[in-house]
């Protein structure tokens, strides 16, 4: 491995020991991460791995910097001359400057610095020459496509010379072509030892990209967010995606992001919370239906390997996994060793017609979704037949934060009007059982 | 004139070309005269400024038309050092709003509420006080004026600058603390250039307001003695008091002139120049274009006659040698007993602030005042209400037609705008001879002055809305034969609403205001007066009355706070929620 051939031995470069965090004052609040320990040593790719919401992000940024843990430690190793390893960052928006040129976005950590001037246009221009940039020192970011930014976000995280590059999914918000050709050119200079970097932590939700990359994994799980595996990639650089050897690794990945862990009660699906207090994503019932029919026609013939679907359908993990879990909380899938099955429900409703859709999709709200059934049965108890949503908002809100309160009824209503078990008004934020027509 | 990256550009740049070809270009040629002669009339413009103020009494104002341009310059100078002000006010107090929580608390309402109430009132407070500070200058009573400019034009100023500050993207703030920026490099990196499209903005309708104000504040009067600063507001009070029409119509002209002036070598160059810092990340369409920009950037002279400039901005970057460290954000432990301390220390101030109004105008007020005064109140606002909504109802159906032709929208804008920033209450003694020539009622007639002024921005807010309003949902309209009534509910209104309220609400603020001199109309010794809350305030102020100025002031406040809290905030909101496209 290319990487390992260029150090002898893995130093660590910086450590961190149990590290919690959570949103809010009160420890009662959202625990974002618990008890994270990781060591990154010289000369490794270390890919974290998770949802969004798994805290993979905020341990990224504490390693940053940007954010104090509310527990824990995070130790960098004094270097052989003394000095503490530096880190930069490169982000998933770009993070440019519009009002200054290229030029000027790589020189601001530099200047921060107070690195002279001479030596820091010098600088700058050997990064921008090395990342790719030649010709656009001048240019505005405006001016860019999206690859050439993130380059300069690249050569603006480089310049100055860090010891370790904190990438936090830097190629999510680029093409598929592109992402690729950037992968590729990193992954070059980087074997190439052509940057001053010691090692790499790259934040993704791509599990093949994290596989491509990283020559170490660890697997995120959430709420709270915590290190749930760690997987060492040996695959030789450059990686094959077609090699027999990367699918099977992408393959386990998924069924081990899957997984139940033993230590979890079996309860619904895989969302945070218990009953009413469950924590659901707003997922598109038009999804929903589309995954449906996907799996339940060939060539799955209703059981899909998870990676096959993200391959075939374009979907990212963030956006497959909450419809998946959706459907397993709804009892329309099961989700095991990395595949997706569906059941003889999901089977009927794939072959339906609208309205009976409808009922299929109503009935297994009101079983399996206790939100769904507490506000229907609220509504049928009242002579008004109408219940103002505020009251389910705090209600929520007495278990989970605001945000996830209001996503939580937000899912909920969506599929409930699919469903036609309840209409909402929006004006009044009001919920009723009157069919609006 | 740039933040100071661009100049180390501009210097590159510049030796560069020297290597080049040394000699001037014709446009070096043209911008250096301009800059030279600009810098003439500053310094003699200042000169004036800090003369004794006896020679107010050698050298009176005179109509002589030939002066008229000395007026202008004197008054334009004015203009920008409230303008200077005013941003050094911006810089100051809305960054320590934004930075730190607790002056922030007391800094946003009471800009919100400075930025809403009618300031005209308060010249006669400041007027004296300036005067004690320098008695026998000019200085003083120049003071007062600008003073009385400043508050026209800060608050929104701040307000705006407050409001960037707070919005700063989320990553580029990470950018900065991952570099460890020093607070100053900050500000000038990410804070200033963020800021800047929208104080721009705010400090050109800042001008416009300022205009209305210079006729009110150079001729000054408190109680019995009258100061007339040279200037073209004295010029027009001037023309007034005399009856002279042909005299009003060189004031008027003068200060289109001064206007376009200033619009075409000041404003317009900015906003081209500030259009690099709009923050978006895709280069847009339609960019703002000036001549007089395009020729200062072709000169190879500049670089060199903004050198010194340069040179201070940089001398203030290198000042800043505070070491690069890493800082940590430490988790915010705010003290709850801290804050309450604060908390209590502001609800006293202003239990205190209340205690002491309440009984200034309690000991020299009754009751009968104070309902008399909310009566007027309500007589100007259903005169605001009207108004707005004849204006609406006539520059709505315009706008639109406008809005919806590019071709007419692009040339007539600028001509919305420049009207909108035409102090109208120049135009006043024009009605006043109309109504006293043909007898009519003030109380209806002299209420169109308070919307003269005000109506146009009703009118820009619609021509933008119309023409945002997106291409296939008119195409669509079109092909489903959407027409008349049907078209105007479910497009045109829909697609200019929030525009319109934008519009509806500066206008509405400003017609508050100018009820303060469209109620109260002078021509030489002929008193014009319509019943309402604006007329009550300019007579107090014209009888040195100060309980009933306060009063008429606080009054007018609870109005205009109120219309904006139970009117307009709901229907922007509402506009907000549904009305918003894509």
């Amino acid at each position: 491995m290319a990487t390992l051939a260029r150090l002898p031995a893995a130093a660590p470069l910086v450590t961190v020991a149990g590290v919690r965090h959570h949103y809010g004052k009160s420890t009662g609040d959202l625990l974002v991460l618990d008890n994270v320990d990781l060591t990154l040593n010289e000369g490794e790719v270390v890919g974290l791995l998770g949802r969004s919401g798994s805290g993979k992000s905020t341990l990224l940024r504490s390693i940053a910097g940007l954010i104090a843990p509310s527990e824990g430690e995070i130790r960098f190793e004094p270097q052989l001359d003394g000095s503490a390893p530096s880190v930069s960052m490169v982000f998933q928006t770009f993070a440019l400057f519009p009002w200054l040129t290229v030029l000027q976005n790589v020189e601001l950590g530099l200047e921060a610095q107070r690195v002279p001037a001479e030596e820091r246009r010098t600088r700058a221009l050997a990064a921008i020459d090395l990342i790719g940039l030649d010709g656009f020192e001048n240019a505005y970011p405006k001016e860019l496509s999206g690859g050439m930014r993130q380059r300069v976000g690249l050569a603006r995280a480089i310049v100055v010379n860090p010891s370790l590059l904190l990438m936090d999914e830097p190629f999510s918000a680029l093409d598929v072509l592109t992402a690729e050709t950037l992968r590729t050119d990193l992954l070059d200079l980087w074997s190439e030892g052509r940057m001053p970097i010691k090692s790499i932590l790259i934040v993704t939700h791509n599990i093949e990209e994290a596989v491509l990359m990283c020559d170490r994994i660890l697997v995120f799980a959430s709420n709270p967010g915590r290190i749930a595996a760690e997987i060492k990639v040996d695959l030789p650089q450059p990686r094959d995606r077609l090699d027999p050897a990367f699918r099977a690794l992408v393959e386990d990945i998924y069924a081990r992001m899957t997984a139940r862990t033993v230590a979890q009660p079996a309860r619904d699906g895989l969302f945070p919370g218990t009953g009413i207090s469950m924590v659901l994503p707003v997922v598109s019932t038009n999804a929903l239906a589309g995954l449906i029919e996907e799996v339940d026609a060939t060539p799955f013939d209703g059981r899909a390997a998870m990676a096959d679907l993200s391959d075939q359908l374009q979907l990212e993990i963030d956006d497959l996994f909450p419809m998946a879990e959706t459907l397993q909380l709804m009892r329309f899938a099961d989700l095991s060793g990395g595949d997706l099955l569906l059941t003889p429900a999901a089977r009927r409703y794939a072959q339906a017609d609208t309205d009976a859709r409808k009922a299929i999709f109503a009935q297994a709200l009101v079983q399996h979704v206790p939100l769904a059934q507490h506000i229907r049965r609220i509504l049928d108890e009242r002579p008004s037949h109408t219940a103002p949503a505020r009251r389910f908002r705090d209600e929520l809100e007495d278990h989970m934060s605001p945000d996830y309160a209001d996503e939580t009824l937000r899912a909920v209503t969506h599929w409930c009007r699919y469903a036609e078990l309840f209409a909402y008004d929006e004006d009044a934020d009001e919920f009723s059982l009157d069919n609006p027509i | 004139m740039d933040f100071v990256p661009q100049t180390a550009r501009g210097l590159l740049s510049l030796s560069r070309q020297w290597r080049g070809r040394v000699a001037p270009s014709w446009a070096d040629a043209i911008a250096f005269l301009l800059l030279a002669g600009g810098a003439v009339l500053v310094i003699r413009g200042a000169e004036g400024m800090i003369a004794p103020l006896s020679r107010l009494h050698i050298a009176p104002v005179t109509l002589d038309p030939a002066n008229l341009p000395g007026y202008a310059l004197r008054t334009t100078l004015r203009m920008f050092a409230a303008l200077g002000a005013s941003l050094v006010f911006t810089f100051v107090v809305a960054t320590l709003a934004a930075k730190s929580r607790r002056a922030g608390m007391v800094i946003v309402p009471a800009l919100d509420i400075l930025q809403s109430v009618p300031i005209l009132g308060f010249l006669t407070f400041t007027v004296t006080f300036f005067m004690g500070l320098f008695p026998a200058s000019q200085l003083g009573v120049e003071l007062a004026a600008i003073f009385a400019i400043f508050t026209s034009q800060a608050w929104n100023m701040a307000f705006s600058f407050y409001q960037s500050l707070r919005s700063v993207p989320n990553d580029l703030e990470e950018v900065a603390d991952s570099f460890a920026l020093s607070p100053w490099r900050r500000f000038i990196r990410l804070d200033l250039p963020f800021a800047t499209p929208a104080l721009v903005w705010n400090a050109m309708m800042s001008m416009s307001g300022g205009w209305f104000f210079v006729v009110a504040s150079e001729a000054i009067s408190v109680g019995d003695t009258r100061i007339m600063l040279p200037g073209i507001g004295s010029y027009l009070a001037l023309a007034i008091d005399r009856q002279d029409f042909v005299s009003v119509g060189w004031a008027v002209a003068a200060m289109a002139v001064v206007i376009l002036l200033y619009d075409q070598f000041v404003f317009r160059p900015v906003v081209v120049w500030a259009d690099r810092f709009r923050f978006e990340q895709t280069a847009s369409a339609h960019r703002p274009r000036s001549w007089a920009y395009d020729l200062f950037r072709r000169t190879r002279l500049l670089p060199v006659i903004f050198a010194p400039l340069t040179a201070l901005g940089q001398a203030l970057m290198t000042l800043d040698r505070r070491v690069a460290q890493r800082a940590r954000r430490e988790p915010t432990e705010r003290s709850d007993v801290g804050r309450w301390l604060w908390l209590a220390l502001v609800a006293g101030a202003v239990g205190w602030a209340v205690w002491l109004i309440a009984g200034y105008v309690a000991h020299n007020l009754s009751a009968g005042d104070v309902l008399r005064a909310f009566g007027l109140g309500v007589i100007t606002m259903v005169r605001v209400l009207v108004l707005i909504a004849l204006a609406s109802l006539i520059w709505v159906p315009i706008g639109v037609w406008i809005g919806l032709r590019p071709r007419w929208a692009e040339r007539l804008q600028p001509v919305a705008q420049f009207l909108a920033a035409f102090p109208a209450n120049v135009l006043f003694p024009f009605a006043v001879i109309a109504i006293v020539h043909w007898h009519l009622n003030p109380d209806i007639w002299l209420s169109p002055l308070m919307v003269l002024g005000t109506q146009w921005y009703i009118l820009f807010n619609v021509i933008a809305g119309a023409s945002a309003i997106p291409n296939d949902l008119r195409e669509a309209a079109g092909m489903f034969g959407v027409r008349r009534w049907q078209w105007w509910r479910s497009l045109a209104i829909p697609g200019i609403f929030p525009y319109y309220v934008t519009g509806a609400l500066t206008a509405s603020g400003g017609s508050w205001n100018a009820s303060i001199v469209a109620e109260l109309v002078m021509w030489g010794n002929q008193k014009l007066t319509a019943t309402g809350l604006g007329a009550y305030i300019a007579q107090a102020t014209a009888d040195g009355d100060f309980p009933r100025v306060t009063l008429g002031i606080a009054v007018m406040s609870i109005f205009v706070i109120g219309f904006n809290r139970l009117l307009w905030r709901p229907l922007y909101a509402y506009a907000d929620r549904r009305l918003r496209l894509g």
